[in-house]
């Protein structure tokens, strides 16, 4: 499932709706940290963008079989990899 | 042991269905209060279970026991026995929704780690399958090593069973290894207990797929939350009114009837005027609480609220609150006390009290009779623009002045008083769902009591203070006055009338003289009731009837000077006033009761009065300087 050339670690706001990244880290060890950790987002785990609110933020995510809406100043504090493979239907799949 | 009384505490997430469970198993008997020192509802309500007395806390909602706020942690030390006051529970029934299990049991792990005996109770078992999901239960049991019930809550589906296990939790396994502490072992233990119980994920489910392509499409979704605000707004105005007005008619027949049965003299006037007249002016809002509850959690219950949260949470992010705040906000148009309630799905303290502090700058219907008598008295009713008016323009102008001034107080308190990273923001937009009649009516009923509850202790024990002060010393008036002059001498010379003439060297600056002064000082308990004190203190021949009251106060004039009293200035600077003080005994009291503490309401009523009287001050000054 993982791609083949990991690109390199993003910031989970920046995924557009129907991307999806791996969780790799955390900003820090705050109780904003411990929060998001928490809520289930840990290294190891897979986020999709599902949407943006109709004025840009928050964003809606898909992960552990939940949803969850986060501010951008939260996402920031997430680092992920994206997934090329789990773009959404219409883009280049990596084989 | 079967006769001692069994605690058990309901711990879950928000949406989890825990409430829902609360009253599955107790009914309507929960009671509602605080805990110490905090804004934190604690709801306990009892139930009979198998014979023996169950008493259920139901914790507040949280995805989490770290603790990151004052608030947290107090479910935290209530749940490790460290809370004065409150016994620790017995057992912990941790509750989750069976759709979203592989998020719960990140929870569900940390519940397990207090040591107490638990189970697990399922929610929405029913939607898992619909949504071609699967989950084998006495597998999760054996993993788990607890007990595990599957229910539907609001179906009552399951119930009997539960009520079974919950009979016996002395006998409840325990786990044979605790989970793991950090949050990232904790994942890895859920999925390693997941992949155990033939756990397949549910499906998307299409109808709130559906829904939400819509409800959150950039154009369509802003356009159907101004439509909704819109209607909610509306509704709560124009189907509340009719009742408002049946309730007023009938405190008047029962004022009028008992001035008919009983010989005229003190008591009559005490019942008519102290008891009937003070908590009717409270209790024609009733159908409009209720009203706006019912939509309230109409909206809540089928899922919208957190769309409109989710919408319009940037508009209120750059302000430093979020969503939830603006929905309690738009309950205050109507009331600031069912506001002020609505407050409680803000999970984050601060911006929850930063919202409880600008409701009451939200223009409630209260003021409505009050700015009613003003502007009908003396903006004349001239069109401007179309089929706007000039009476209709101002009064728009005071409800934008009060909003406006709403926004800019929560900005500075967020950039002052309460400073600093909070809560991270998060929530969740749960599924689409159609409410039973039975829980709409069961929120609606508890929200509807609250505010009688209010009515008949606290607003009617200040309504018979004011009374008093406003009748008593009875110094009769010279034998040649008739009857209104009568009226007027005596409440010249109440004590109410005094402390009008001794205030009035204070409210002089704004304009104000000392009739107004009695009508600020009785207007302290309800804003609308300076109406009707205004009523008393110019004889009007009928108090209710406002059109001579109007004539009255347009007639009236200084007695050295000749010039009005209610000169344009005095009028603007009045109704500049009626826009930001918090003259309302049910606001400071809902106030006290949701902040559990003095100083809030105390600072509430600072704040307001002194912008109240810098505002006026300036209002009086300017249109002065204008007209002249």
């Amino acid at each position: 499932m993982r791609s083949p050339s990991p690109a390199p670690p993003v910031t989970l706001d920046t995924l557009v709706p129907g991307e999806a990244g791996i969780v790799e880290g955390l900003e820090g060890d705050g109780p904003v940290d411990q929060r998001l950790r928490d809520l289930g987002l840990v290294p190891g785990t897979m986020v999709r963008t599902l949407r943006r609110a109709p004025l840009g933020d928050p964003t809606e995510y898909e992960l552990r079989g939940y949803r969850l809406c986060l501010r951008r100043t939260e996402g920031e504090r997430v680092r992920v990899r994206r997934e090329l493979a789990l773009r959404a239907p219409d883009s280049e799949s990596a084989a | 042991m079967s006769e001692a009384v069994l605690r058990l505490g309901l711990v879950g997430s928000p949406n989890s269905g825990k409430t829902t469970l609360f009253n599955a198993l107790t009914g309507l008997r929960a009671k509602v209060g605080n805990y110490p020192g905090v804004t934190v509802e604690r709801r306990e309500g009892e139930a009979t279970i198998e014979g023996r007395r169950v008493v259920m806390i139901d914790l507040p909602g949280t995805y989490s026991l770290t603790p990151v706020s004052k608030d947290e942690e107090v479910v935290t030390r209530l749940l490790s026995g460290q809370l004065a006051g409150v016994p620790r529970p017995h057992a912990l029934v941790a509750v989750a929704d069976a759709c979203s299990i592989e998020r719960s049991l990140l929870l569900v792990a940390q519940v397990l780690s207090l040591g107490l005996p638990c189970c697990l109770v399922l929610t929405m078992v029913d939607e898992l399958a619909a949504r071609s999901g699967a989950l084998d239960i006495p597998r999760l049991e054996r993993a788990l090593g607890i007990p595990v019930v599957g229910v539907i809550g609001h179906r009552g589906v399951g119930i009997d069973e539960l009520r079974r296990v919950l009979s016996r939790a002395e006998s409840w396994g325990r786990p044979p290894i605790l989970p793991p502490v950090d949050a990232e072992e904790r994942a890895g233990w859920a999925e390693s207990v997941l992949s155990h119980v033939l756990h397949t994920r549910p499906g998307r489910s299409r109808v709130t797929d559906a829904i939400d392509r819509a409800i959150l499409h950039p154009v369509a979704g802003t356009l159907i939350f101004a439509v909704v605000m819109l209607a909610f707004f509306q509704l709560i105005f124009a189907f509340a009114q009719p009742a408002m007005d049946g309730l007023d008619h009938a405190v008047a027949f029962a004022r009028g009837w008992l001035h008919g049965v009983m010989p005229a003299g003190i008591l009559v006037d005490f019942l008519v005027d102290g008891v009937l007249g003070g908590v009717g002016s409270v209790i024609v809002f009733l159908p409009q609480i209720v009203l706006l509850f019912s939509l309230l959690y109409l909206l809540d219950d089928l899922g919208y609220m957190a769309r409109a949260a989710f919408v319009i949470d940037r508009v209120m992010g750059s302000i430093g609150l979020e969503g939830r705040s603006f929905v309690s906000l738009l309950s205050s148009y109507a009331c600031a006390v069912p506001g002020i309630m609505a407050t409680r799905t803000i999970p984050s303290p601060r911006d929850r009290l930063v919202t409880i502090l600008v409701s009451p700058l939200m223009t409630c219907s209260a003021r409505l009779p009050v700015y009613a008598l003003l502007i009908g008295a003396f903006v004349p009713a001239r069109r401007v623009f179309g089929p706007l008016g000039l009476q209709g323009l101002t009064l728009l102008g005071l409800y934008l002045l009060g909003s406006l001034s709403a926004l800019v107080v929560a900005a500075v308190l967020k950039k002052s008083l309460f400073r600093g990273q909070g809560l991270p923001f998060y929530m969740e937009l749960p599924p689409y769902r159609v409410p039973t009649l039975r829980l709409l009516l069961t929120q609606v009923w508890a929200s509807a009591r609250a505010f009688l509850r209010r009515a008949g202790t606290i607003i009617l024990g200040v309504s018979l203070v004011l009374w008093a002060l406003l009748h008593f010393p009875q110094v009769t008036a010279p034998p040649a006055s008739g009857p209104g002059e009568a009226a007027r001498f005596t409440l010249e010379h109440s004590i109410a009338g005094q402390i009008g003439h001794a205030i009035e060297p204070a409210i002089a600056p704004l304009g104000f003289d000392w009739k107004i002064g009695v009508g600020l000082v009785a207007s302290l308990a309800a804003r609308e009731v300076i109406v009707s004190t205004l009523g008393q203190i110019y004889a009007a021949s009928d108090q209710d009837d406002t059109t001579s009251l109007r004539q009255a106060i347009r007639r009236d004039v200084h007695p050295g000077t000749g010039e009005p009293v209610f000169a344009p200035a005095t009028v603007a600077s009045l109704l500049v006033f009626f826009v930001f003080a918090l003259q309302c005994m049910s606001t400071l009291a809902v106030m006290r009761r949701e902040t559990n503490s003095l100083r809030w309401p105390a600072f509430a009523f600072g704040y307001l009065l002194a912008l109240a009287y810098g505002a006026s001050y300036v209002t009086h000054q300017v249109v002065t300087a204008l007209w002249s």
